[in-house]
């Protein structure tokens, strides 16, 4: 039988045989994640298992990026036994301190995951490894602390939605346009169960790194996984990330799609997403002129060095409104010290943004860049829903780097090309 | 096992944000995330409800996070069953595996009003709205989901499973 590209991944690691959308099968894991907010209760649950060992300690990751450096005295006793779970396990990876990033930037960046691996994370936005070619999906604690302990879990084979990307996209119009373009028009339920598959010409043509910030909001359409094929492009980034053995993977030619959503990005403008739901998903001259009091730039969908590239060309040269404060996250240490020897983060202090260390502070309302009643923030992360960045009264704006950028300048959303 | 009580309904596309937002994420414990429920919807939605209260939702309820902190601050509020259109797909794995009955009804749900008694049998997939007289039936529980409640949740799966292992 002719298999999509979820169908593919999930039969390389079961033994029974995938049939049809529906079925459910028990497969072996290459990684399981957590994280400082939900590795306390996999933590919990593991113990409730009467599990002694985890099933592989180089095969899983702990990485405490939501709430690090630890905010306040809860948090620090989340964070103080994840640590010491992952000393008493012989937990190879690890992730706090000066070593931490973003996880979702972290783990491809280490090599860590890739192509046709199954990764399940506690973590919603697990699906961004999707972009390397990895069915990777969120799951809750005690799903992935059954992971931990058995190395396996169980999966019910998703329907796939095909989405083709073709035509040629305008400046300033990339990866983040074209997911919230998706979403907008499959809305946030659109994929519900369902895997998403991406191609055409216009993924061929994208970044790693564009790959994987459409991956990474699969779920803001309620998807399961966000699937790219596996390229040249693909195996060159896993081998610089220190990656062996990996190879190309494409789906059967003549698979089942329940459906195939064509998207032409010719003539596309930016996109934005408005309060309170990722799929409220308008062109950026529809919601000009609305203005803000803050601008994010960074978290798991965007905080990539080609993000803070994109972000910088628009910033300089040009000061930040000074009703507006612009916090600046790159997404790991490693991103961080990039930015630094290419000038950006220079640029960044220069137009007058903060700069500050990888983590996903602001993006939940966590840290670093909460909203009070009335305020309006643009953001490159994937949430806007109703309080998510702090007061409920509060609205967030989904954006891609340079409107986020160019906002910040003019103090009010805008399209980058008018600045 | 039934389980009757009185309604609090909410829309389509609740989210994890909603359900407990991230500042009170900082405790695994049910009894205070439950006194938190909600808080994301309304400040103080908790007050009005009474143990053994049912929530009922549109479509995609628990969209968003993976944050298991949802439903253990659903079932610390005393709810222990979510009726609605649609559900999340984690939230979905999570409320089983922390044994929140969750129960899929489609268009149905808005056969069912805020403040209407309910009589949920869970077992046997149907609702009985005894305020209005109507009877909803509802998807049954998938056999392998079966498998998990019948361990007695996933932990007990798991610890099953390690124990065939030894």
């Amino acid at each position: 039988m002719p298999k999509t590209l979820a169908e593919k991944i999930l039969q390389a690691h079961t033994d029974e045989e995938v049939r049809e959308p529906g079925q459910i099968v028990r497969c072996e894991v290459s990684m399981v994640l957590a994280n400082d907010i939900t590795a306390p209760l996999a933590i919990k649950s593991f113990n409730a298992m009467g599990a002694d060992n985890v099933f592989n300690k180089d095969r899983v990751s702990l990485v405490c990026d939501h709430f690090t450096p630890n905010k306040d005295i809860d948090s620090a006793e989340q964070v103080k036994v994840v640590r010491e779970f992952a000393k008493a396990k012989e937990i190879t990876n690890y992730y706090e301190g000066g070593e931490v990033g973003v996880e979702h930037a972290l783990l491809p960046e280490r090599g860590l995951v890739g192509p046709s691996d199954i990764v399940v994370g506690a973590d919603s936005h697990t699906c961004t490894y999707g972009g390397l070619g990895a069915f990777a999906t969120g799951m809750g604690s005690t799903d992935i602390a059954g992971a931990m302990a058995l190395g396996e879990t169980w999966f019910k084979i998703p329907p796939t939605i095909k989405v083709e990307l073709t035509g040629t996209p305008e400046k300033f119009v990339g990866a983040k346009d074209y997911i919230l373009k998706l979403i907008g028009e499959i809305g946030v339920s659109g994929a519900l169960y369902k895997a998403l598959e991406f191609c055409g010409p216009v993924v061929d043509d994208l970044s790693v790194e564009g790959r994987m910030t459409i991956a990474n909001m699969a779920i803001e359409a309620g998807g399961k996984v966000g699937l790219f094929p596996v390229d040249a492009k693909t195996l060159e980034y896993c081998k610089a990330a220190g990656r062996t053995g990996d190879s190309e993977l494409t789906a059967d030619e003549g698979a089942t799609y329940e459906r195939i959503v064509k998207i032409d990005v010719t003539g596309m403008k930016p996109q934005i997403a408005c309060p309170h739901l990722p799929e409220n998903v308008k062109p950026v001259d529809e919601v000009k002129d609305v203005v803000i009091n803050q601008s994010v730039i960074g978290s798991c969908t965007n905080g990539r060095i080609s993000d803070l590239r994109e972000a910088a060309a628009v910033l300089k040269g040009h000061k930040v409104d000074k009703n507006v404060r612009l916090i600046i996250l790159p997404a790991t240490p490693s991103i961080w010290k990039q930015a630094l020897k290419e000038g950006l983060l220079e640029i960044f202090m220069d137009a007058g943004a903060i700069v500050g260390p990888a983590t996903c502070g602001p993006c939940l309302g966590g840290h670093m860049g909460i909203l009070a009643g009335g305020e309006k923030s643009i953001s490159t992360t994937n949430r806007n829903f109703k309080g998510r960045m702090g007061s409920l009264e509060s609205e967030v704006y989904l954006s891609g780097p340079a409107v986020a950028a160019a906002s910040a300048i003019a103090g009010k959303i805008i399209d980058p090309s008018s600045i | 096992m039934t389980i009757k009580g009185n309604v609090h309904k909410v829309g389509a596309h609740i989210d994890t944000d909603a359900i407990i937002p991230a500042r009170f994420l900082v405790t695994t414990d049910p009894e205070e995330l439950g006194a938190n429920c909600m808080e994301g919807l309304e400040h103080g939605w908790i007050k009005r409800v009474k143990k053994n209260d049912i929530m009922v939702a549109d479509e995609n309820f628990g969209c968003g996070s993976s944050r298991e902190h949802a439903p253990i601050s659903i079932l610390g509020a005393g709810i222990p069953v979510v009726v609605a259109h649609s559900f999340a797909r984690i939230f979905y794995r999570n409320g089983f595996n922390m044994g929140l009955i969750l129960l899929e009804v489609g268009d149905n749900v808005s056969k069912i009003s805020d403040g209407d008694e309910l009589e949920v049998d869970a077992d046997k997939g149907e609702i009985k709205n005894i305020t209005t007289g109507e009877t909803i039936t509802c998807n049954p529980v998938p056999p392998f989901m079966k498998e998990i409640l019948n361990s007695g949740g996933l932990v007990e799966y798991v610890k099953k499973r390690l124990s065939e292992r030894n």
